[in-house]
């Protein structure tokens, strides 16, 4: 046993210890957070900088030209919105699915467990595989060698799915069990709770989860690059069976072009394909401020 | 549990089996009656095909163009198997490619539509290295080159070390440099700064006071304020690549041609074959605001014969 005195020391020097452990880790965070600030604003800057003089309503109006004044971004936009549309379609029923089965009406047994574990796998599978398997999944299989925006909305459903069905989970298990046993206790049948209780209290979750993998979605050149392969796409897509190609692709081939001046008019487009995901990200949130029921106390 | 019949039920369950419908309907219309000139192929020759595709269409504002760049061997992958209408190719097609055509059942003909000029480039600040052989090009990058100071290459170079900067082995033009400078396609030294993005080798090249590299005209002809180019003596005296050099043919060994393949059964179309018609007419005024050069005149009107 410690004499008093002995305690207290042994208590202050802890406690000053303590102090400045506590000090150098919010030093250190606060250079964490500065390092990723100071990267964004770096890179915002410089592409502000290089795009803004070519970003005006021409260039969202009118199509890919080899000429820099000329060029616009009217295919790859209208693609990649056709994308982002189609790829909702696909992945909300599947992903919100698939996470109500496995957290309302799957028993907990061990091929269970091994979909959740494998689910989370595939979501750090990288994309380019993803496109690999659309090539011969959907263009070749299922489309006889039709590159179109169905085959490259089904392959960015395929790389978005396991992050809605991820963030749906989550949003489920958010639901306190107390008002499913409400429901019952009132003899609701399961579906009947997973659709008035459950989904209700879930949603906003579940569409921050949804906006922010479609954000992902469009934001993706890997796998649509072999989908689509092409750059040069003077037109809006029309029908699900139409050929197209989206922002990233475009991005990258302007990088790559042989005139130095399209690296403004990438850089314009960059602003606009971060426009286009800050838009969908307020949304997420905006829609998850909303809709957010907090349970009253 | 107690079930209870719920009027909502179908409502739900009926989502699934129309998603698969819409499927359906789509995949039977697939690669459906879309009436356009589907373009892919060598991302080299592109910037032409690019460039004649959209004048055309100012003329012609009904017919779709759309272009990928899947490289030379990729874009031979689709057209041997009709995926596409025409194939830039910055390489004469292989015998195997040609079997697999035939055995699809796949007709084509071949057009030489312009030239490329392989430019070997140094930093703006080089003045000593005007001109180099191409014995002294293959000493420099052939397989296991020892070179790495300037003063290696010729007696009277100053003592500068040396950094060698091109493509990657993928592209079409580490193909063609490798065979017109070592003799093999294929055949070259590892150890130099590779990449297939070409802007990344002009960045290299015009910021080291000590870089050598070699990369298409195009890049050469957009970034000249900022490189140097070097000429090339095969035999015949120094000469630097240049609209005229490579059109007649004395930019040699790296004059390289670039072509087209297109799909006989396209071509019978109407407006695949105006459009090979217009390619033919302007591609020598049109090669040469992206960078390439023509060929002589005479050539497009041996291949305009072609088409009747």
């Amino acid at each position: 046993m410690n004499k008093p005195n002995m305690l207290n020391r042994s208590r202050n020097t802890w406690h000053t210890i303590r102090v400045w452990r506590d000090r150098l880790f919010v030093v250190g965070f606060v250079m964490s957070v500065a390092i990723g600030i100071l990267g964004l604003a770096a890179l915002l800057i410089d592409i502000l900088a290089d795009g803004l003089p070519y970003l005006n309503w021409n260039f969202i109006s009118s199509y890919s030209s080899y000429e820099p004044t000329e060029a616009g971004i009217l295919g790859p936009l209208g693609g990649t919105l056709w994308i982002a549309g189609l790829t909702a379609l696909f992945t909300i029923p599947l992903g919100v699915g698939t996470a109500i089965y496995l957290e309302e009406f799957a028993t907990k047994n061990r091929l269970n467990r091994l979909i959740e574990l494998n689910i989370a796998n595939l979501a750090g599978v990288p994309s380019v595989i993803y496109g690999l398997l659309g090539l011969a999944m959907f263009v070749q299989f299922l489309f006889g060698g039709s590159r179109n925006v169905t085959a490259g909305a089904l392959t960015m459903t395929l790389l978005v799915l396991p992050i809605v069905v991820i963030a749906s989970q989550e949003a489920i298990k958010a639901v306190p069990a107390s008002y499913r046993d409400a429901a019952y206790a009132m003899g609701a049948n399961r579906w009947q709770v997973v659709k008035s209780v459950v989904l209700p209290q879930a949603m906003p979750g579940m569409m921050s989860g949804i906006i922010l993998a479609l954000s992902r979605a469009i934001g993706e050149s890997a796998p649509i690059l072999i989908i689509s392969s092409l750059v040069v796409v003077t037109f809006v897509p029309t029908t699900p069976d139409s050929s197209f190609t989206v922002l990233p692709l475009q991005i990258f081939t302007w990088i790559g072009h042989q005139n130095p001046e399209f690296r403004g008019i990438a850089a314009a487009a960059i602003i606009v394909l971060l426009g286009l995901l800050l838009t969908m990200n307020g949304i997420a949130i905006w829609i998850r401020n909303k809709y957010q029921v907090r349970p009253e106390q | 549990m107690i079930r209870m019949a719920s009027r909502h039920k179908s409502k739900y369950l009926i989502i699934a089996p129309m998603m698969l419908i819409v499927l359906m309907l789509i995949g039977c219309s697939g690669g459906g009656a879309s009436r356009e000139i589907l373009i892919d192929g060598s991302s080299t020759v592109f910037p032409i095909s690019e460039v004649v595709a959209e004048e055309f269409r100012k003329e012609n504002p009904g017919i779709q163009i759309p272009l990928g760049i899947s490289g030379t061997g990729g874009g031979f992958k689709r057209f041997v198997k009709g995926e596409t209408d025409i194939s830039d190719a910055s390489r004469p097609i292989k015998d195997s490619e040609r079997t697999e055509a035939a055995e699809n059942g796949i007709e084509f003909t071949e057009f030489t539509i312009a030239y490329d000029g392989l430019s070997v480039v140094i930093h703006s600040s080089n003045d000593f290295a005007t001109c180099l052989t191409a014995a002294e090009l293959k000493k420099i990058w052939k397989p296991n080159s020892k070179v790495n100071n300037w003063n290696q290459i010729r007696d009277d170079f100053p003592d500068r070390v040396l950094r060698l900067y091109g493509p990657d082995s993928d592209s079409g033009t580490f193909d063609y440099f490798t065979d017109a400078i070592n003799g093999d396609e294929d055949l070259s030294r590892g150890d130099y700064t590779a990449s297939s993005d070409d802007n990344v080798l002009v960045q290299g090249v015009s910021g080291d006071q000590a870089s050598m590299g070699y990369f298409g005209f195009a890049y050469y002809t957009f970034n000249r304020h900022v490189l140097n180019v070097i000429a090339v003596d095969d035999g015949d005296g120094c000469v630097a690549p240049s609209a005229e050099s490579i059109n007649d043919g004395s930019y040699s060994p790296l004059s390289r041609p670039m072509f087209i393949y297109v799909n006989n059964e396209s071509l019978e179309r109407p407006d695949v074959k105006s459009f090979i018609e217009f390619y033919l007419n302007n591609a020598s005024e049109l090669a040469a605001l992206v960078g390439y050069v023509g060929l002589p005149e005479v050539e497009y009107e041996t291949q305009l014969g072609l088409l009747d």
